[in-house]
């Protein structure tokens, strides 16, 4: 590998990359935290544009490699991305529903260098799976990861929660057991994206969640080490915020399908900074010289209380997304810390959420929308008020 | 999981499912003469004469033990 030119400004290289495929997805996942107006973005990057994408990216430093979407398997190009990436010594990291995975494909990422699989179920159950993804896609899943078997990944399995699966959790752990998992991550729904419009559906209880919890507490003990289960708490139940990707512009770069250069995958909404795109700058450029990655990377940006706060150098003020889509200025505290003077939206949306759960049986306020492109072309970017009231 | 020299970094780094641990110098050394053939004892040899010391056992020995409780190395029959 050619050694990496010195780094200007202090700034540390692009460690952690994600290349965000396409947005074309055969689910229709509530939850999915890709954005909402995803229809309107513009073509897919070719092969050779991604080859190049790696290839800068990598001079810089860049060496963990995630691939993902939308579903990266629609992708029929995906094996010579992956040959090339694990040419240059990346670590590469395929993100994937499994839907499309059959036996020819993983034999052909296994022998171009592919390294890990994370597959993702919806649930336990092929009614509840199928439900919140509004596909027949369960059988299919449980192919995939017969096949992750097979191929001697090791199975790391996915699992987003929220209020409609989280009660699940002992079922859920018990297929992952079943599947051969070895890593089982528990992930709390992000409230961005699809999952943002139906954040009033999916936000579960405090008691939901400390059920949840202490069934994952009791599987551990009595699973051992065989099985290590991850549970990402939902940022919306804590006190601080998360030290969102570490800072924005300090470790990860994604690429969206339409070459976007963004320093968080969820980060296109934030609408004061204009992301470079790979098609007309090379990567170096993007992520030392744009105003965009530069614009919330030290402490300038920030406003009160973080800019005084002796806890901003852990979490850098968490989340600008969250910040935007709550308060509607990304350079606000996140409203997550109980510090911020916008912490009620959090609390208000909490408080919903134990209204909602415990009027059992009752109508949903509002339908649950299932991404689709249809739906995608139709929706307005918005952020604050809250989504369903 | 797996073990590189990365330039940019200037460290050994260890690669795993989303996942990785920048390793410091001795560190670095010692995992990259874990090849699955030869011993402790080897290695511990050779650590010494690349740096012209003696006495590394300890160290070594505490460090590969570490290594195998974070399932950095693995134990073979």
């Amino acid at each position: 590998m050619r050694p990496s030119l010195p780094s200007p400004s202090g700034v540390g290289p692009p460690l952690w990359l994600l290349l965000e495929l396409t947005y074309r997805c055969p689910l229709h996942c509530v939850f999915c935290y890709n954005p909402t107006e995803f229809a309107a973005t513009g073509a897919e990057l070719d092969t050779a544009d991604w080859l190049r994408v790696l290839t800068e990216a990598r001079a810089l430093g860049a060496v963990q490699l995630g691939l993902s979407g939308g579903e990266p398997l629609v992708r029929d190009d995906l094996e010579p991305i992956v040959a090339e990436a694990h040419r240059l010594g990346y670590y590469i990291n395929l993100i994937t529903s499994g839907v499309g995975m059959t036996e020819e494909r993983i034999s052909a990422l296994k022998r171009a260098g592919l390294d890990h699989i994370q597959l993702s179920f919806q649930d336990s159950t092929r009614e509840m799976n199928d439900f919140l993804s509004s596909t027949r896609t369960f059988e299919r899943k449980a192919q995939a990861a017969a096949l992750i078997r097979k191929y001697d990944y090791p199975m790391v399995l996915n699992v987003v929660l929220h209020r409609l699966n989280i009660d699940h959790v002992a079922e859920i752990l018990a297929m992952a057991e079943r599947l051969g998992a070895q890593y089982v991550e528990l992930a709390n729904t992000q409230y961005y994206g699809w999952a943002w419009l139906n954040r009033a559906q999916l936000l579960p209880s405090r008691a939901q969640l400390e059920r949840a919890e202490a069934v994952t507490r009791h599987f551990r003990e009595r699973a051992g080490s065989k099985m290590q289960v991850y549970f990402v708490v939902p940022d919306y139940f804590e006190t601080r915020p998360k030290a969102c990707m570490n800072g924005l512009g300090n470790i990860f770069l994604a690429i969206s399908p339409d070459g976007t250069a963004l320093p968080c995958h969820a980060a296109r909404m934030l609408p004061q900074l204009e992301f470079p795109n790979v098609r007309s700058h090379d990567v170096r450029s993007i992520w030392y010289d744009s105003p965009a990655f530069n614009h919330f990377r030290g402490e300038a940006w920030m406003k009160e209380p973080c800019r005084s706060c002796p806890e901003r150098q852990r979490d850098f003020g968490g989340c600008r997304c969250q910040a935007y889509l709550l308060t509607g200025d990304a350079a606000n505290a996140d409203p997550v810390c109980e510090l911020s003077p916008h912490h009620h939206l959090v609390t208000a949306a909490l408080a919903q959420a134990e209204s909602a759960s415990a009027a059992v049986g009752a109508p949903a306020a509002a339908p649950l929308i299932f991404r689709d492109h249809r739906i995608s072309i139709a929706v307005e970017p918005r952020h604050n008020p809250a989504p369903g009231g | 999981m797996r073990l590189q020299w990365e330039a940019a970094q200037e460290a050994h780094v260890l690669l795993y499912p989303e996942g990785m641990v920048k390793l410091n110098g001795s560190a670095g050394a010692i995992l990259a003469r874990c090849d699955g053939v030869r011993t402790l004892a080897d290695i511990i040899a050779d650590l010494e004469r690349s740096y012209e010391t003696a006495g590394l056992t300890d160290e070594v020995t505490a460090f590969v033990v570490l290594a195998l409780e974070r399932h950095w190395l693995e134990m073979r029959e």
